[in-house]
C-alpha cells in the first residue's frame, strides 16, 4: 500500500461533488421532486398521552371537498411492526401498527386524511370526530417502573423477533448489562468511592429539512417512494411489512438529504404514502411541519444515570459502576442498542478492572427515542467523563494528566467490546490505531492548558475556566452491517460508481469515490456517483453507527480493486499488440493509465475501455463486491473549552472550543472538519440549551424554533479544528469513522469548564442560566 | 377559489402570477417552479427561506404573495448559473461550507444582500446578519470563513 503522502486523491480536501449544485438551489431534495398534482397527506395526532380509541366516525371528513381517502386503523393492514431502520431481524420490539386503536403519546398517530390540498387536508382532520377513552398516563422514570403501573403496551401482538429480554407488562423494551472483574471488591479497595446521578435531557436533531416522503405507482403497478431517508433498503423491508406486501412491489430512492443526524434512520411517513398512493393510484406527498417534527418525530433518548467510582490515590481506578435508566417514550425501536452503544462505546476509553454495568430502557407516554448521532455514547459520556475529573480533583491531580495516565491505548482490548452486542454478544476487539495521547497534548496546547487556575483563585463577577473531555466513538456495526457497491467502466475511461450507502450530507458520496480514484489510479472528476436506490444499486445497511467510510468505504476499494486488476489485464494485451512485453506486476494504473513501471510504455484508460467494450475480446469492465466489518475501531478525540460564567446571572458564554481528533486517514480533511464542527456545535448547543419542556399532559411545550433553541451563527464560539492521522490497518486506507465522536464533548467538557470557573458542578443536562446559577448558589452556601 | 393577479419582477424580469388568498411568496414560488427557495419551519425562524426583496432579504414564509405586488424580489435561481458560481457560492463550496446544502441557497441570498449594501461587511457584520439562517450541520464554522473570504476580497479590489 503507497503511504498517505504518496495518495493523490485519498487525504485531499477536494470539492464534495455536489456542493455547486447544492449552492444553486437545484431541484435535489425529496420535496422539489414531487409530480405536480401530487395529492396531500395531513395527519390527525393524539392530543392525548395515553388514550383508547373508543369510536372514530370518518363520514363527514370523508366528504369534505377535495378529500380522496381517510385512513385509520379499521381500513388498513394491522401487522406489527418496528419502525427503526436496522438489520434484520431487529433487536427491537414490533410494537407499531400503520394505525392502532390505543394512542400512546401526544403526537401518536390517530387518522389521516389524503386530499387535493394541504388545506383541504387540514379542514378534512378537524372534521373527524373521535371518543377517547383516557387512560393514566406514564411520564417519568419511577411511574414505569412502579408496580401496578399502566400498561403502555398491552396489545397482544407486540413480540421482539429475537430472543432478547422485553416485559412490555412492566414497561420494560429491554435490558442490558455486563460484569467483569469484581465490582464491590474493586469499590472496598479503594481510598475513594463516588456515588452520583445525573441526568440529560430529550432533545432533537433538528434537520433543516423535516421529514418527507412521496410515492407513485409506476406503469407496472409498483410503488416508487422518494422519500428523506437514511435507510432506503431497510425502509423498503419495514414498508413492505407494514402493508403486507412483497419487497419486490417497492423501490425506494433517496435524492440529495437536507441533514437526518440519526432521526431518518427510521421508516416514518413511508408506509401511509404507500399505501395512500397504492389505493388512489396517484402520487401522494407527505411532509411534517416543524412542530410535528419536534412532536411526533424521533428523539434522543433521556437518560438517568446512576455512577460510581472507587479511586485510589495514585490515581488508579479501582471500579466503576453504571447504571442507566434509558426513557424509549411510547416505541421502542432504538431501546436495546443505544443502552449497549452506552457502554461499549464509553466503558472502554479508561482501565478500570472492575466494572459493573446495567441498562434497562422503558416505555413512557411520551415523545419516541430514535437514533441521534453519538448514540447513547454521548448521554454516558456525561457522567463518565464529569467523574474524571472529580476524581482528578479529589486526588489533587491535573484532570489531563489523570486522564493521560489511565486512556485506553493501542494494542489493548476491553471486555466491554465483546460483552455488548446488538441484541447479542458484541465482537472482541483490540485497538488498532490510537492517537489520543497526540490528540490531547495537540488540544491542550491550543487551549492553553498550562494557564489554566483553580477555581478557588477566581473571584471576579465573569469567570473564565476551562475544561476538557475525551472520547472514543466506533466505526460501524461488526459481524451484522452490509455495504456493498459496483463500478463500471465507460467508453471515455470514465467510471459509474454506484453504491448503497446513503449520503445524507455528509459527503460520503465524494469519499466514497475518492476511495475509488486512488484506487483507480484516476481522479474524482472521472466518477459518476448513484447512491441508495433499491432497484439499481446493491444493498447497504444505510447511513448510520459511523460506518459509511470505514464499512461502504472498504467496499468501494474492494471493487475498485476488482477493477483494476480488469483493466490491468487489458492495458496488457493492448501492450502486449503495441509490442511490449510486460508482466502485471510490472505495470500500474496511473494517471488515467496503464503505465509501465519503467516508464517504457503506457495506454489511457480511454483505449483501454473501447478496447474492451468495441476491440477485441470484449467485455464490460466492471465488479461488484460487498464487504462485512469484523471489528469497529474507534476514532478517538480530545475536546478542550473555554468559557466564562457570569455568576451574578448563571449565563454561560463559550468562548472557544478545541477539538482535536484521530479518525484514522482523514479521507477528504475538509470533510472531516466540517464533520467535527457540525458535531460539536451540536453538543454545545445539547449542553446549554437544547431540552423539550412538556405540560402536566405530556405535551411538549416548545415545539419551534424560537423556544427549543438551537444554536446559530453568533452563538458559534471561536472553534479549532485539528486532524491527527494515524493509520487504521482494516480501514480504507487507514481511514476510520469521524461523524459521531465529535458530539460527545460539549456537555462533559463544558460542565468541566463551569466547575473550573465556579467550583459548581452540573448533573442534570442542558445548563440553562437558571440551573447553573442555582448550582452557583449551592457552592456559596 | 378565488385567485388575484399580481405582477412583480423576478430576477429582473417581469412577471405575472395568480396568487391564492392568504398564500405566502414561499409556496407562490415554488409551486411556479423556484424551488430554489427551500423552507424549514414555515414561521420565519431558520431563515432557509431567504429571498432578496427590494434589495433586502426577508423570509419568504412570511411574506404574504400579495405583498410583493410591483416590487422586486430575487431568488438563489439568479445567481451562479451554469457550472459559473457566484463568488458567494464559490466561497462557500471551496471552503466546504456546504455539507447537506439545505440552508445554503437562503445563506448565499442573506450575504448578497448585506453585500449589495455594504461590500466589506467585518467579521461581526457577518455574524449578525447570518444569525437568522440556521444551518444545523457546519458549525457555521467554514460559512463564516468562507463569506468573510469574500468581504475580504473585495477589500482587496479596492470595491
Ligand atoms: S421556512 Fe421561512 S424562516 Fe423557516
Ligand atoms: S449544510 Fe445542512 S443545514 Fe446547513
Amino acid at each position: 500500500m503507497k503511504p498517505v503522502t504518496k495518495m493523490t486523491v485519498v487525504n485531499k480536501p477536494l470539492r464534495k461533488i455536489d456542493s455547486s449544485a447544492l449552492s444553486q438551489g437545484k431541484k435535489l431534495y425529496t420535496g422539489d421532486l414531487a409530480p405536480e398534482h401530487s395529492l396531500y397527506v395531513k395527519m390527525l395526532w393524539s392530543p392525548h398521552a395515553h388514550a383508547n380509541i373508543k369510536k372514530i366516525d370518518i363520514s363527514k371528513a370523508e366528504k369534505m371537498p377535495g378529500v380522496k381517502l381517510v385512513l385509520y386503523h379499521e381500513n388498513v393492514p394491522r401487522i406489527p411492526h418496528c419502525t427503526a431502520g436496522q438489520g434484520y431481524p431487529e433487536p427491537s420490539p414490533y410494537d407499531t401498527f400503520m394505525f392502532d386503536k390505543k394512542v400512546r403519546f401526544v403526537g401518536d398517530r390517530v387518522a389521516a386524511v389524503v386530499a387535493e390540498t394541504p388545506d383541504q387536508a387540514e379542514e378534512a382532520i378537524k372534521a373527524i370526530e373521535v371518543e377517547y377513552e383516557i387512560l393514566k398516563p406514564v411520564f417519568t422514570y419511577d411511574e414505569a417502573l412502579a408496580d401496578n403501573a399502566p400498561i403502555i403496551h398491552d396489545e397482544p401482538e407486540a413480540f421482539v423477533p429475537i430472543p432478547i429480554p422485553y416485559e412490555p407488562k412492566k414497561n420494560i423494551v429491554a435490558k442490558v448489562g455486563m460484569k467483569a472483574g469484581d465490582f464491590e471488591k474493586g469499590m472496598k479497595e479503594a481510598d475513594f468511592t463516588f456515588d452520583e446521578l445525573y441526568e440529560t435531557p430529550y432533545a432533537q436533531h433538528c434537520p433543516i429539512e423535516g421529514y418527507i416522503s412521496w410515492a407513485q405507482i409506476d406503469p407496472y403497478g409498483r410503488i416508487f417512494i422518494t422519500t428523506s431517508t437514511q435507510v432506503p433498503f431497510h425502509t423498503r423491508r419495514i414498508v413492505a411489512r407494514t402493508l403486507g406486501i412483497p419487497v419486490q412491489k417497492i423501490r425506494v430512492i433517496k435524492p440529495r438529504i437536507g441533514g437526518g443526524f440519526g432521526c431518518k434512520q427510521e421508516m416514518l411517513l413511508e408506509d401511509i404514502v404507500a399505501i395512500a398512493a397504492y389505493r388512489l393510484n396517484k402520487p401522494v406527498l407527505w411532509a411534517l411541519t416543524r412542530d410535528e417534527v419536534f412532536r411526533s418525530g424521533r428523539t434522543r433518548h433521556p437518560m438517568r444515570l446512576r455512577i460510581r467510582y472507587g479511586l485510589k490515590k495514585d490515581g488508579t481506578i479501582t471500579a466503576i459502576g453504571l447504571d442507566i435508566i434509558n426513557n424509549t417514550g411510547a416505541y421502542g425501536g432504538h431501546g436495546l442498542t443505544v443502552m449497549s452503544c452506552a457502554g461499549s462505546k464509553v466503558l472502554p476509553l479508561y482501565h478500570v478492572n472492575n466494572i459493573h454495568f446495567n441498562a434497562i430502557s422503558i416505555y413512557t407516554n411520551l415523545p419516541v427515542g430514535g437514533a441521534y448521532r453519538g448514540f447513547g455514547a454521548t448521554q454516558a459520556y456525561f457522567p463518565v467523563e464529569t467523574m474524571i475529573d472529580v476524581m482528578a480533583d479529589k486526588i489533587g491531580m491535573d484532570p489531563m494528566e489523570f486522564r493521560k495516565k489511565n486512556h485506553i491505548r493501542s494494542g489493548e482490548g476491553h471486555p466491554a467490546f465483546e460483552a455488548l452486542g446488538e441484541g447479542k454478544p458484541g465482537t472482541p476487539m483490540t485497538i488498532g490505531s490510537c492517537a489520543l495521547a497526540e490528540c490531547i497534548d495537540k488540544g491542550a496546547k491550543e487551549i492553553d492548558w498550562s494557564k489554566r487556575l483553580p477555581h478557588t483563585e477566581k473571584t471576579s463577577r465573569f469567570r473564565r475556566g476551562i475544561g476538557m473531555s475525551i472520547h472514543m466513538q466506533g466505526s460501524s456495526v461488526p459481524e451484522i452491517d452490509m455495504g456493498s457497491a459496483s463500478i463500471k467502466m465507460n467508453d471515455d475511461g470514465s467510471f459509474n460508481l454506484l453504491v448503497g450507502a446513503t449520503d445524507l450530507g455528509t459527503g460520503s458520496d465524494t469519499v466514497l469515490a475518492q476511495i475509488a480514484a486512488e484506487e483507480l489510479g484516476t481522479t474524482l472528476d472521472k466518477f459518476i456517483v448513484y447512491s441508495s436506490d433499491t432497484d439499481m444499486t446493491p444493498f447497504d445497511v444505510g447511513a448510520y453507527a459511523s460506518s459509511t467510510t470505514y464499512l461502504s468505504g472498504e467496499a468501494v476499494r474492494k471493487t475498485a480493486e476488482k477493477v483494476r486488476q480488469q483493466i490491468l489485464k487489458v492495458g496488457q494485451e493492448i501492450l502486449q499488440k503495441q509490442g511490449f512485453s510486460k508482466k502485471i506486476e510490472e505495470l500500474d494504473l496511473h494517471d488515467a493509465h496503464v503505465i509501465s513501471l519503467d516508464g517504457s510504455c503506457k495506454v489511457a484508460f480511454g483505449d483501454i475501455a473501447n478496447y474492451s467494450l468495441y476491440e477485441n475480446n470484449q467485455f464490460q469492465i466492471g465488479a461488484i463486491e460487498s464487504h462485512i466489518t469484523h471489528k469497529s475501531p474507534p476514532p478517538f478525540t480530545a475536546h478542550f473549552v473555554e468559557l466564562e460564567v457570569d455568576i451574578e446571572t448563571g449565563h454561560v458564554k463559550v468562548l472557544k472550543y478545541v477539538a482535536a481528533v484521530d479518525c484514522g486517514t482523514a479521507i477528504n480533511p475538509q470533510l472531516c472538519e466540517g464533520q467535527t464542527e457540525g458535531g460539536l456545535l451540536n453538543g454545545i448547543s445539547y449542553a446549554l440549551t437544547e431540552e423539550y419542556r412538556f405540560d402536566e399532559e405530556g405535551k411538549m411545550t416548545n415545539a419551534n424554533f424560537m423556544t427549543y433553541n438551537i444554536f446559530s451563527m453568533r452563538d458559534k464560539p471561536e472553534i479549532k479544528t485539528i486532524l491527527v492521522p494515524s493509520y487504521e490497518e482494516t480501514g480504507p486506507f487507514g481511514a476510520k469513522s469521524v461523524s459521531e465522536v465529535c458530539i460527545n464533548g460539549g456537555m462533559p467538557a463544558i460542565a468541566n469548564a463551569i466547575y473550573n470557573a465556579t467550583g459548581a458542578r452540573l448533573k442534570k443536562a442542558p445548563f440553562t442560566q437558571e440551573r447553573v446559577w442555582r448550582a452557583i448558589q449551592e457552592v456559596k452556601k | 377559489m378565488t385567485t388575484r393577479k399580481i405582477s412583480f419582477t423576478l430576477n429582473g424580469e417581469h412577471k405575472e402570477f395568480d396568487v391564492l388568498p392568504n398564500e405566502r411568496l414561499l409556496s407562490l414560488l415554488r409551486r411556479n417552479g423556484f424551488k430554489g427557495t427551500k423552507y424549514g419551519c414555515l414561521e420565519g425562524a431558520c431563515g432557509t427561506c431567504t429571498v432578496i426583496l427590494d434589495g433586502k432579504a426577508v423570509n419568504s414564509c412570511l411574506v404574504f404573495a400579495f405583498q410583493v405586488n410591483g416590487r422586486s424580489v430575487q431568488t438563489v435561481e439568479s445567481l451562479g448559473i451554469g457550472e459559473k458560481l457566484h463568488e458567494i457560492q464559490e466561497a462557500l463550496v471551496s471552503e466546504g461550507a456546504v455539507q447537506c446544502g439545505y440552508c445554503t441557497p437562503g445563506i448565499v441570498l442573506s450575504a448578497k444582500a448585506m453585500f449589495d449594501e455594504n461590500p466589506t461587511p467585518t467579521v461581526d457584520e457577518i455574524k449578525v446578519q447570518i444569525d437568522g439562517n440556521l444551518c444545523r450541520c457546519t458549525g457555521y464554522e467554514k460559512i463564516l470563513v468562507a463569506i468573510d473570504k469574500v468581504s475580504k476580497s473585495h477589500n482587496q479590489g479596492g470595491k
